[in-house]
């Protein structure tokens, strides 16, 4: 089904959405494991916060923050269509519509995410 | 037949029952999780960064407040139930007859041990019991 190509933004929007939510559900495999590490081993996972907190761990981090956006605003975009069928007409220009959300939200936080990575200040201060 | 259509979801399934049950709790979860898992990711990789996020930033900053504690619960709830049940769509999209039996409870299994693990984690992380 994933394979079998059926054209346009529907499709590709409806795979993305698949894809993306398969990766997020592994990673809370991983990020309930880790949780409970630090209740049962807080040395340990301090070290695995170690590798998170790496240039490569960044990267992998940007992407599951990708993966997450793209599901967020996917899945309202289905809840519209949902509820209001009428909206359904209009399923490529919401698609659209996401997009641009992504890439407005997407890029402050990739920005601040990666500058450490390359060894800038993160750009964004908040307090303490 | 005038079954319901969506582009990119699954459809409602007619009638009554379980199914629908699943197929409307999908939705309410998302919306939990489009707030509460949008608003953990801003908060633990852009307001604050992961490298500081050690086990005792957690228990001071992050759970020292139970109401944190149960918001973070909650966020576990609907991210258990909206991740298992996601991939049991997934699952019954691409098998069936014994194979797709046997996911399909190794998939409930995994929620049982993973919203156990999340529990426990969040319910006993160093509770201060000070002499």
């Amino acid at each position: 089904m994933l394979l079998r190509y059926r054209g346009s933004e529907g499709m590709l929007a409806w795979a993305f959405h698949r894809i993306s939510g398969v990766a997020i559900w592994a990673f809370i495999l991983l990020h309930v494991f880790d949780i409970w590490l630090a209740s049962v081993n807080p040395a340990l996972y301090d070290e695995l916060l170690a590798v998170y907190a790496s240039p490569g761990g960044r990267v992998v981090e940007s992407l599951l923050g990708a993966a997450l956006l793209y599901h967020a605003l996917n899945g309202l975009r289905i809840i519209i269509m949902d509820f209001w069928p009428s909206m359904t007409r209009y399923h490529k220009q919401l698609w659209y519509m996401s997009w641009v959300l992504f890439v407005v939200i997407g890029l402050p936080i990739l920005i601040q995410i990666m500058a450490p990575a390359v060894g800038l200040e993160p750009p964004f201060r908040f307090g303490s | 037949m005038n079954a319901r259509y969506s582009r990119s979801g699954s459809v409602r399934p007619s009638g009554g029952g379980w199914e629908v049950a699943i197929w409307y709790l999908m939705r309410l979860t998302g919306l939990g999780l489009f707030v509460t898992a949008l608003a953990h990711y801003i908060i633990v990789h852009f307001l604050y960064d992961p490298k500081d996020q050690t086990a005792q930033w957690i228990l001071d900053e992050r759970w020292g407040n139970i109401a944190w504690r149960t918001a973070d619960w909650l966020m576990l709830s609907f991210v258990v139930f909206h991740a298992f049940m996601g991939l049991r769509t997934v699952v019954g999209d691409y098998t069936n007859g014994r194979l797709r039996t046997a996911l399909t409870m190794l998939l409930y299994l995994g929620a049982f041990v993973v919203f156990a693990m999340g529990t426990i984690a969040v319910a006993t992380l160093n509770v201060p019991v000070r002499p």
